[in-house]
């Protein structure tokens, strides 16, 4: 299968950039979340809307950032 | 990407897409994220995990002779196949395989250039089937060639005696210590910073929005502006030798400067050790260090 409506926006969440990088493969739509700098895979999500998957992944991706603490420098 | 030292050490997304069925060509997807490989992957490739298979996963160490020896027979990879790596996160763990193959020899193995986010935002077929292969036995490695890597001994006279640059490729974040990880990643060290007169050089300023590497020219300035142009000896350094595998390819065949190491011990070796030298705050302009 050919990917499809592939695209990338960048968001802010719990105060860091998240990257969401969204696809459909066929009927089923997947999402994935980085930190865009590094750029570390936070979450890969599918759905059956591009919402429903980037929904997911948000989810996700909050979960883990929420829990990232800042040092005093 | 003729402009390269070594252009020959990268491959387009188109050449994967014409090549990847020849019988001496092997396409090897190596993600950051393992999953992804499932979801749909260039047709005929195979994956290696990095955290199971391209790793002792007893103690910390890169694959042993021997484990590499038998990852590349499992693989159906012999001495005279041309090995193409790519990946997410514009080919972290791609250049991580690759870095491995290098230390053992493995005469012909290349990037495609852009990896995984090319390939996807083209539009390309993904696949889910499996290539079936047939194991091969006999695959002998040489070295392994540790120019390519240091150790931590090599790093500690290093930093005292300033006899190389230090090139930490960590997020700004991580390199003042700000943060001990990556954001959402768990935290893996005990004190935050960075190698004492390390530049700060994040790996993805390396790349272009499209994945594939910065023209010469750009890496030139990006490299030469914080004072690394090849005349001293280059270490390079991150969390756990990933994205610092990274840099190490831009910087060896991009660039072409003879003596580079990659440092995986990296921070997580470095920022647990007792009483090592540990430098906070944010990068200053070059030459001001």
């Amino acid at each position: 299968m050919k990917v499809e409506d592939h695209s990338e926006r960048t968001l802010t969440v719990e105060g860091w950039d998240v990257r969401l990088t969204t696809h459909r493969l066929g009927e089923t739509w997947h999402c994935k979340a980085d930190n865009v700098s590094p750029g570390a895979a936070l979450a890969r999500t599918s759905g059956a809307t591009k919402e429903e998957a980037e929904q997911r992944a948000l989810k996700r991706a909050t979960e883990l950032l929420i829990r990232t603490r800042r040092q005093k420098v | 990407m003729s402009d390269y030292a070594h252009p020959e050490m990268l491959v387009t997304t188109q050449w994967v897409a014409d090549n990847a069925a020849r019988p001496n060509v092997r396409v090897v997807e190596v993600d950051v994220d393992t999953a992804a490989y499932t979801e749909g992957h260039a047709p005929g490739a195979i994956a290696w995990a990095w955290n199971t298979q391209l790793c002792d996963t007893v103690r910390r160490d890169i694959l042993s002779k021997e484990q590499f020896e038998m990852l590349m027979n499992v693989s159906s990879v012999s001495r005279d196949s041309t090995v193409i790596l790519y990946g997410d996160n514009n080919n972290w763990f791609a250049a991580w395989a690759l870095w491995q193959l290098k230390m053992y020899g493995h005469p012909d193995v290349r990037i495609m250039n852009g990896g995984r986010k090319k390939w996807l935002a083209e539009g390309r077929e993904l696949s889910k089937e499996v290539p079936a292969l047939t194991v091969a036995v006999g695959y002998k490695a040489s070295g392994p060639d540790l120019s390519l890597r240091a150790f931590l001994p090599q790093v500690q006279e290093a930093q005292k005696s300033a006899s190389h640059a230090m090139v930490d490729v960590r997020s700004p974040q991580e390199f003042s210590g700000e943060i001990l990880a990556p954001p959402g990643l768990p935290e893996t060290c005990q004190r935050g910073g960075h190698i004492p007169g390390a530049r700060s050089i994040p790996w993805g300023k390396a790349c272009n929005e499209d994945g594939t590497f910065k023209s010469v020219g750009e890496l030139k300035a990006l490299y030469g502006g914080e004072g690394v142009d090849g005349t001293k000896p280059v270490i390079a350094y991150c969390r756990i030798g990933e994205r610092s595998s990274h840099t190490w390819f831009v910087l060896k065949y991009l660039l072409g400067f003879n003596n580079v190491v990659n440092y995986d011990g990296s921070w997580t070796e470095w920022g647990n050790l007792v009483g090592a030298a540990v430098e906070k705050g944010a990068a200053q302009a070059a030459g001001k260090a």
